[in-house]
């Protein structure tokens, strides 16, 4: 099978992991993860500030564009930390909106925003619908084209740090066609986003009423790379999603371990049971998998063929992995895990959510079966 | 320490390899080859294997980085692994000496006596001698360290009694790395054991054939009564066999010693089973187009792109540093059992037609997904059950409190 791809990593990229493991440890320290949930921002802004200080959001921005000129394999350790640390931002909406305009946006659109989110501007898209279809050309909101004017209408989901974002790209139809238009939500009228209550509370995510929005015609990325943008969604956001998972499936492992190595019951540290031990070493193996899946994927992003392939493993592995370590975390935990106060919930309502942002493992799996026997 | 390769010299002997391989492996010999060194069932078998790794040993392709005086190479590990890789592109049979390769020689380069060495590395990587387990007894499988075979000094013999079992090759052996109990009065059962290179032909050693759930057979019992073995085949001194035991299963990840090269347990070809259930029909239509079967086998090439990828990644400290021991330890785990799903895995593919055994002219692939199945669990139970391996890897990697 040569569509299979391999395993590497670049200085920049392990320079890179370290420097966020540190970041992210000292910035997100559970007890703010928690404050930060009752928050309506739902992070801190000095942090995010910092992130854009550091040029975090610059990283696979073209020097062209401002940006640092590397690629998303060396986002991946920095979501990564990211997701082991809970330390949830417009990081990942804002990095996938660049790559989106990348991949599809027109020369003046990319002139204009990519230096803007290089410098810490957040971004997001607007894609899911009422179906709840992962398939992304499967939507309803639409726009009418009348001279240099398009008219949109219809409602999105689950946009993520809308509250945040300076511009959102959306997803709709124009005659039929699947489109992207460039929202700017200093624009909108007010009202038109609802606050969504989604499962994981250390997220924010709006619905957005396109009905009586309009944007020029020149808002609209180019038509002739819809394709392109279509698959730099999908992957681009996979890859974003399997580095946050892996980083929380990390996480939710070490903090079983920890309960695991100091409760006690029977006379015993509750670890030494085989019952527990066990399961935690399977899911412990699974982790690893996901890791070196994560890595694969970040290393062959870009080759033809072969990316797509790492990135849907990546993305099938990673979220089964979590969501499973996960669920056993809150069972090991006893009465605690079925409490508000353990953190295996946090971890445990992220991967349901990631999931139906993304897809789930076994929307993954269906997608690599097509690459990989047909 | 060797010097490192240039890239021509490497490209130079990879081809080298590469062009020996081509022209000696023997793929189908006309009799079924044994995947695993634990699979060895008849004489034409052992003799068809004894006979290739000496061919390839002469060859230069097996021990290449082990000390050139007793019989190595003396080259840097990237010959070996270039090498090795040779071997497997033709998908070459395995090497059979595994305890004298995997285990007996590293723990001698790197504890042994100048005279051990001299004797006993060349005739092994030859094949010349053969060397088998004696770890496990009737009574004592996963737990090791209650070993009860006895070995009394007297005077210049120890003398032996007790029964080792599960021995591969034990029958074809020359010599055995033996756990045996030097002390019963021992402070803790592990203090009481001591770690021999033992003799197999001495009077008092015998041994019974037992067949596996194949069918076939290869592996043995041993009984030991009365037998007397010189007292300088104690190795390690008396009351360190425990670390010597576990001193052989560090070797595995080849940190103190070169790995030989080579294999000793045939890796299964992945798209022979993707072929297999491409060419597979069920309810009319190819076996693909059923959306279970088809997710399940996703699954398992997910699982064996992970296992694939994790032994390049044991090889990046830099992605290796918040549990450095758990990829290296989890590989047998994750691997036997894989491989065990996989197998029977295939056997659901082929519908009616899994109903024929290994002699039945209308068995798919003369029976071969049967018997690898069925012999996969050697390697989930062998050297560690499944489940011992996870109490290692809870224990070591994760510092999770010891079971008991």
């Amino acid at each position: 099978m040569d569509n299979l791809g391999t395993i590497g990593t670049t200085e920049e990229q392990i320079e890179l992991l370290d420097v966020a493991t540190n970041f992210c440890r000292d910035k997100s320290p559970i007890e703010k993860v928690r404050a930060l949930i009752d928050d309506d921002l739902g992070y801190d802004p000095d942090v995010w500030h910092e992130i854009g200080e550091l040029g975090w959001l610059a990283i696979a921005i073209p020097e062209e564009h401002d940006g640092v000129g590397l690629s998303m394999a060396e986002v991946v350790p920095i979501a990564e930390q990211m997701g082991r640390n809970l330390l949830n931002t417009p990081f990942g909406s804002s990095t996938l909106a660049a790559q989106v305009l990348l991949a599809g946006g027109t020369d003046a659109q990319k002139l204009e925003w990519l230096p803007k989110i290089a410098a810490g501007t957040a971004g997001t898209l607007a894609l899911q619908e009422d179906n709840g279809d992962w398939d992304l050309s499967n939507i309803e909101a639409s726009g009418k084209v009348d001279g240099d004017n398009v008219t949109l209408s219809g409602k999105k989901q689950f946009v993520l740090w809308a509250n945040s974002a300076e511009l959102i790209i959306a997803s709709v139809k124009i005659d039929g066609e699947l489109r992207f238009a460039c929202i700017e939500t200093s624009t909108l009228p007010n009202g038109a986003f609802r606050r969504e209550a989604v499962i994981d509370e250390t997220s924010r995510s709006f619905e957005l009423t396109l009905d009586g929005v309009s944007v020029s015609a020149d808002a609209l990325l180019d038509a002739s790379r819809t394709r392109e943008t279509l698959e730099a969604i999908e992957l681009a956001g996979s890859l974003i999603h399997s580095a946050e998972m892996t980083g929380g499936t990390q996480a939710v492992i070490d903090y079983t371990i920890e309960y695991l190595n100091t409760r006690k019951q029977f006379d015993k540290i509750i670890g030494s049971f085989q019952a527990l031990k066990h399961p935690t070493v399977e899911n412990y193996v699974e982790y690893e998998k996901s890791r070196t899946h994560l890595y694969s994927a970040a290393h062959c992003f870009n080759d033809q063929g072969r990316g797509e392939v790492a990135v849907r493993m990546a993305a099938s592995q990673a979220h089964g992995t979590y969501s499973h370590a996960a669920d056993r975390a809150i069972q090991f935990h006893g009465a605690f895990g079925f409490t508000h106060d353990c953190d295996a919930q946090l971890y445990r309502r992220q991967a349901i959510f990631k999931g139906a942002l993304n897809g789930d493992a076994a929307w993954h799996r269906a997608k690599l079966s097509d690459l990989l026997f047909d | 320490m060797a010097d490192k390769p240039s890239k021509a010299e490497l490209k130079e002997y990879a081809e080298e390899a590469d062009a020996w391989f081509k022209e000696n492996t023997v793929r189908d010999p006309g009799f079924m080859l044994p995947l695993t060194f634990m699979e060895v069932s008849t004489d034409e078998q052992f003799d068809f294997l004894r006979e290739w790794q000496r061919k390839v040993y002469e060859a230069g392709y097996l021990g290449a980085t082990w000390p050139k005086e007793y019989g190595g190479g003396g080259l840097h590990q990237d010959f070996q692994r270039a090498a090795t890789r040779a071997m497997k592109n033709h998908d070459a049979p395995i090497m059979i000496n595994a305890i004298g390769n995997g285990w007996a020689g590293p723990l001698i380069l790197d504890l042994g006596t100048e005279e051990q060495k001299q004797k006993f590395i060349k005739p092994m990587l030859s094949a010349e001698d053969i060397w088998c387990q004696g770890f496990s007894e009737p009574e004592n499988g996963s737990d090791l360290g209650n070993a009860q075979l006895k070995a009394v000094k007297d005077g210049d013999d120890y003398v032996l009694n007790g029964s080792k079992i599960w021995t591969s090759l034990g029958d074809r052996a020359k010599y055995m790395i033996l756990l045996a109990r030097t002390d019963f009065d021992a402070p803790n059962k592990y203090a009481g054991l001591s770690f021999f290179l033992n003799p197999m032909d001495v009077d008092g050693i015998t041994t019974t054939k037992i067949k596996k759930l194949t069918g076939e057979y290869g592996f043995v019992q041993c009984f030991f009564t009365d037998a007397r073995v010189p007292a300088d085949c104690l190795f390690g001194g008396e009351g360190n066999g425990w670390s010597m035991a576990m001193k052989t299963l560090e070797y595995e990840r080849g940190a103190k010693v070169k790995p030989v090269g080579g294999y000793f347990v045939k890796e299964l070809d992945v798209m022979d089973i993707v072929e297999l259930a491409k060419n597979s029909m069920r309810g009319g239509k190819p076996l693909l187009d059923d959306p279970v079967m088809r997710d399940k086998m996703t699954q398992f090439m997910i699982d064996i792109q992970a296992l694939n990828l994790n032994n390049t990644r044991r090889r990046m400290p830099q992605l290796m540093q918040d549990r450095p021991m758990g990829l290296p330890l989890m590989n047998k785990l994750a691997r036997t059992d894989l491989i065990q799903r996989l197998t029977e895995f295939s056997l659901e593919f082929q519908g009616s037609k899994a109903g024929y055994y290994v002699g039945d002219e209308n068995a798919v692939d003369d029976g071969y997904w049967h018997r690898s199945y069925l012999n996969s669990f050697s390697s989930t139970i062998g050297g560690g059950t499944s489940q011992i391996q996870k109490n290692i890897i809870g224990e070591h990697a994760l510092g999770l409190p010891k079971t008991r």
